[in-house]
């Protein structure tokens, strides 16, 4: 027999290795966001609730890199994110967080049981500015520097060990 | 219909708590009146990937986000733009994940090379054989 023969038969067998190697992978559901390292789009959102100012682009231009924290009362793993969102703010970051699908009673409730880390809180009713700096869910949070450039996302809900890589991405935009 | 709706929201209730309150985007579920340029957003919506239940498009999908992004492309095409425009606003956004329509790029060329290549390496050989089984009829 020829080795030719044999090239359908290793190739079957590498797909069919490959596939079953792939099946024993965690599938990874992420969409990663294609506007890092671009700028933050124009945009100027009315205030979540009647404790804290709206927030737009503006708010983020000038000083030190700031967190944008897309979230949501209605987010389960967003009240899992509140203990580090409020450790954060200890270490000195500036949060704002845009509110997507939310009410204003919705916003007051969550805050008053979770804590309130925001200097602003943003209202998305449209989902229009998750939509503009491609987040694909809730929660999710950028890191935007001083220019207003976007320069990092992390996807999910903030666990411990997540804080300090954070910060450290805060300290490397300055 | 509405039966049906109260039957799963007293099952689901649980679930149904989880979502939010507010009503859908102006043109989550509505039609634009013109119903040719309604076509043209319909016909990219099909092709357009829904990011929170990643085997449906935005035009079948009853996720908020889907509703949402169905508001995007409908008031986008409503003030006049392309629909490949509206796709490349998205693409900007979410990387070639979002389009179901495969367009060429520098990740996704294989797509388009390798059927090329596999007719051509098919030809050759097919050439070389009849080419081959001439020689030998001939002799």
């Amino acid at each position: 027999m020829r080795t030719i023969f044999f090239i359908p038969l290793a190739l079957f067998l590498f797909f069919a290795g490959l596939a079953g190697y792939m099946l024993t992978q965690e599938k990874n559901q992420t969409v990663a966001s294609a506007m890092i390292d671009k700028a933050l789009p124009e945009f100027d959102l009315e205030p979540a609730y009647d404790g804290l100012p709206g927030a737009s682009r503006a708010d983020f231009i000038g000083g030190e890199p700031k967190l944008l924290n897309i979230w949501a009362s209605w987010c389960l793993p967003c009240i899992a994110e509140a203990p580090q969102l409020e450790a954060l703010k200890e270490e000195g970051v500036e949060i704002i967080g845009i509110a997507i699908r939310d009410t204003p009673e919705d916003v007051t409730n969550f805050l008053d049981r979770h804590g309130n880390p925001y200097t602003r809180i943003g209202a998305d009713d449209i989902s229009a500015l998750q939509i503009e700096i491609g987040a694909a869910g809730v929660p999710e949070t950028f890191v935007i520097d001083g220019e207003g450039s976007i320069r990092y996302q992390h996807i999910g809900d903030i666990r411990e060990n997540d804080v300090p890589k954070l910060l450290q991405v805060l300290e490397d935009v300055r | 219909m509405r039966w049906v709706l109260a039957f799963l929201l007293a099952v689901l209730g649980a679930s149904a708590a989880a979502q939010d309150a507010l009503p859908p985007a102006p043109y989550a579920y509505k039609q634009l009146d013109d119903p040719v340029l309604e076509a043209e957003a319909t016909a990219l919506m099909e092709t357009l990937r829904c990011l929170r239940c990643q085997s449906q498009s935005i035009n079948d999908s009853d996720a908020p986000m889907a509703g949402d992004m169905r508001h995007q492309v409908r008031s986008r095409i409503l003030a006049g733009e392309e629909p490949k425009e509206v796709r490349a606003w998205l693409i900007e956004r979410y990387g070639d994940y979002v389009s179901y329509q495969p367009e060429v790029s520098s990740t996704t060329w294989p797509l388009f090379a390798v059927p090329i290549a596999l007719v051509l390496i098919v030809l050759l050989v097919l050439l070389r054989r009849l080419g081959l089984r001439r020689k030998t009829g001939d002799s």
